[in-house]
């Protein structure tokens, strides 16, 4: 968004505030008049619905904190404390414990939508590189924050998770050590994630900032993938946008509600109502189910080193992403070959979660091998060769075009 | 969208058929209780009856740390009145102190005391009974009765029905799995960890006299008990259904008025 301003200030007192911090401007220019293509649907809602999760959480991990003891003596019961004796307590305790899971369910639909429409090609790759560093931002976050409640799950999930650090060589024993702040997950561990899980949802939020401002240089992408050419593509983001935006989001705190008041503890893991104790191992140790699909690469590389640069690199591969997909055509609904290998991928990346729910025994082995393969082949291979090889459909002239012949056909 | 909904059937398939082979313990009984769905409440009675079953026989190995008795009379729950709770408490002795000559002591419980622990500590505990028995506060919400995703979405996680199942669950062992039989355990294929517990049987028939007579066969108390550890874990299941409810009628109605504001606000606009 450049150029000049729509706003301009009436009274005498917006003019001398106008001029000395033009903030009302900025917010009518990006929050009300921004030019968005018209034809988003409803997968593009996700964004909005993240932002809001997001709030929530900070929110409600405020209150929590309020009443929370980060203590290994005490956390586990003041968590509980926070159920049974603070006001409404339980219920903000299962915003946040399930708030959790729906902002991972968002963002992967959110994700998923960029792969399908190609939102991460020129002019866009620092907006989903972003991107790429919010999740990996939130995914260390969450971790941080299901050690909290310090269950048997907590414990021993933070232990095996810091562990991988171990794997480095020659320094890996040391950087575990001062990850952990003693010899093995203890007090000290626990301080230091109660402050990180406090101070990186803020970072998140300036990073969300900085998705957005990457988000206004180029504008939105749209479902057929071709650039907006004129006024007559788009509409004010005010009130076209924030109607349709604020209806899925109340769409979706219905869904988050329905867990919240009637499956609080669907999400989690019963074992995480076990206080931690480092001298009984849980019979499956696995993460939160957000994690599963990066577990399951994790747990298919049989050396231990290997594994874990396989498993940083399932989610590092997608910073490169633009660069891997060589085709010139962003939306998958023009690319026939690619929108079956979309779905393929999708499939395997659900796969990969049922994998990694699963002990690492008999044919989950073999197949949490086959399907780890699958999607790294997806991005190094799969991808630079389609754009190279599939012919695309015929792309509309405009977004109005293409609206237009849909109405006609409907 | 025709493809889209191809895949989606295909994945169910995939993964409903391979979900439907779990391995583990013998699943839970499969019983169901008042409190189970969006509008289940707990029984008082059965409540009342539970408490009394974990008094008498719970009690004198398990723990209940995160509970006071003035929770009994709270609202939502076994609904003992104030007077019932304060004479309850008064028959229980809790340590206090120092007291100013700093000395501890021991007096009649008051409805603010937390449940008396029966062992000083875990060690005593697990000295006492060859394994440690876990405090009951939280057990209907830290153990499941069933596995796999869809099964728990539908089911719930069953944790009530994993108690009753292995209150009722003694068995006499198969004959090729008697030979193990560890020195003082018993067999009890519900038991989460193996099928070889160290809690010897609890309940007898007849063993707890109920004050509303209702009947107590060992499935009957087993219920009960399992009922009210239902209500221990999650005090506050009446009200969270209550408000969600109202939230959802809310959220419900809003939906509603947003998704028409929205369609008058698209109207003159082909998108």
């Amino acid at each position: 968004m450049s150029g000049s301003s729509k706003y301009q200030p009436t009274s005498p007192v917006g003019k001398w505030f106008h001029e000395r911090l033009p903030i009302v401007a900025f917010v009518k220019d990006h929050a009300m008049d921004f030019p968005t293509p018209k034809n988003l649907n409803y997968w593009w809602t996700f964004g909005g619905i993240l932002a809001v999760m997001l709030v929530v959480q900070i929110i409600t991990g405020i209150v929590l904190v309020m009443h929370y003891t980060p203590h290994v003596d005490f956390a586990f019961n003041s968590v509980e404390q926070i159920m049974r004796d603070v006001n409404y307590g339980w219920l903000i305790r299962y915003m946040h414990m399930n708030g959790a899971s729906m902002f991972f369910i968002a963002v992967y639909i959110h994700m998923f939508r960029g792969m399908y429409f190609g939102s991460y090609k020129a002019p866009r790759e620092v907006l989903w590189m972003i991107g790429v560093i919010i999740y990996l931002v939130m995914m260390a976050t969450a971790f941080m924050g299901y050690v909290l409640p310090w269950g048997q799950m907590s414990f021993w999930g933070a232990k095996v998770i810091t562990n991988l650090f171990s794997a480095i060589p020659f320094v890996g024993d040391f950087v575990t050590t001062w990850l952990w702040g003693g010899y093995s997950v203890d007090n000290p561990t626990l301080n230091r994630f109660f402050s990180l899980h406090y101070l990186l949802p803020f970072v998140l939020a300036g990073l969300v900032i900085l998705h957005i401002w990457a988000l206004h240089v180029p504008g939105n992408n749209n479902p057929t993938g071709i650039a907006v050419k004129g006024p007559q593509d788009t509409v004010p983001f005010h009130p076209y946008y924030t109607m349709k935006d604020g209806f899925a989001i109340v769409v979706f705190l219905i869904f988050y509600a329905l867990f919240v008041f009637y499956g609080p503890n669907y999400m989690g893991d019963a074992v995480n109502y076990v206080p931690a104790n480092p001298l009984s191992t849980p019979a499956h140790i696995k993460p939160e189910w957000y994690y599963l699909p990066f577990y399951a690469i994790l747990r298919s590389i049989p050396d231990k080193l290997f594994g874990v640069i396989a498993m940083f690199s399932s989610i590092l591969i997608l910073l490169a992403l633009p660069w891997l997909d060589t085709s010139r055509v962003r939306s998958g609904n023009y690319r026939p070959i690619f929108k079956g290998f979309f779905w393929v991928f999708v499939i395997v990346c659900i796969a990969l979660g049922f994998i990694g729910s699963k002990p690492p025994e008999g044919s989950y082995v073999l197949w949490g091998r086959i399907l780890t393969a699958y999607y790294f082949i997806h991005f190094i291979v799969i991808l630079p060769l389609l754009g190279l090889l599939e012919t695309p459909k015929p792309l509309p002239a405009s977004i109005s075009d293409d609206v237009l012949a849909k109405a006609k056909l409907a | 969208m025709k493809k889209f909904a191809t895949f989606l059937i295909a994945a169910t398939a995939l993964f409903g058929g391979v979900a439907m082979a779990e391995e583990g313990p013998t699943p839970a009984k499969g019983i169901s209780f008042s409190f189970e769905g969006p509008f289940g409440t707990f029984d008082r009675a059965q409540l009342q009856r539970g408490y009394k079953v974990y008094k008498e026989v719970c009690a004198n190995c398990h723990s209940m740390k995160l509970l006071s008795f003035r929770n009994l009379a709270d609202k939502g729950g076994p609904s003992f009145t104030e007077a019932q709770v304060k004479s309850l408490a008064a028959t229980f002795k809790v340590q206090d102190g120092p007291n100013t000559k700093g000395e501890m002591f021991e007096r009649a419980g008051l409805p603010s005391d937390r449940f008396p622990s029966p062992y000083p500590n875990a060690e005593a505990a697990t000295a006492a009974n060859g394994a440690m028995p876990p405090d009951l506060s939280l057990i209907t919400k830290a153990r499941e009765g069933w596995h796999g995703t869809f099964n728990q979405l539908w089911n719930g996680i069953g944790g009530p029905q994993y108690v009753y199942s292995v209150l009722t669950g003694y068995e006499t062992p198969p004959a090729d799995i008697a030979k193990e039989k560890p020195e003082g355990k018993y067999y009890n294929p519900y038991f989460q960890a193996g099928h070889w517990i160290s809690m010897p049987p609890p309940l007898s028939d007849g063993q707890v006299t109920f004050d509303d007579g209702a009947p107590n066969k060992v499935d009957d108390m087993a219920k009960d008990v399992a009922a009210f550890l239902a209500w221990t874990a999650e005090p506050k299941m009446e009200e969270r259904k209550q408000t969600g409810f109202e939230v959802l009628i809310y959220l419900a109605i809003l939906a509603g008025l947003m998704y028409f504001v929205k369609k008058k606000v698209w109207a003159g606009v082909a998108h």
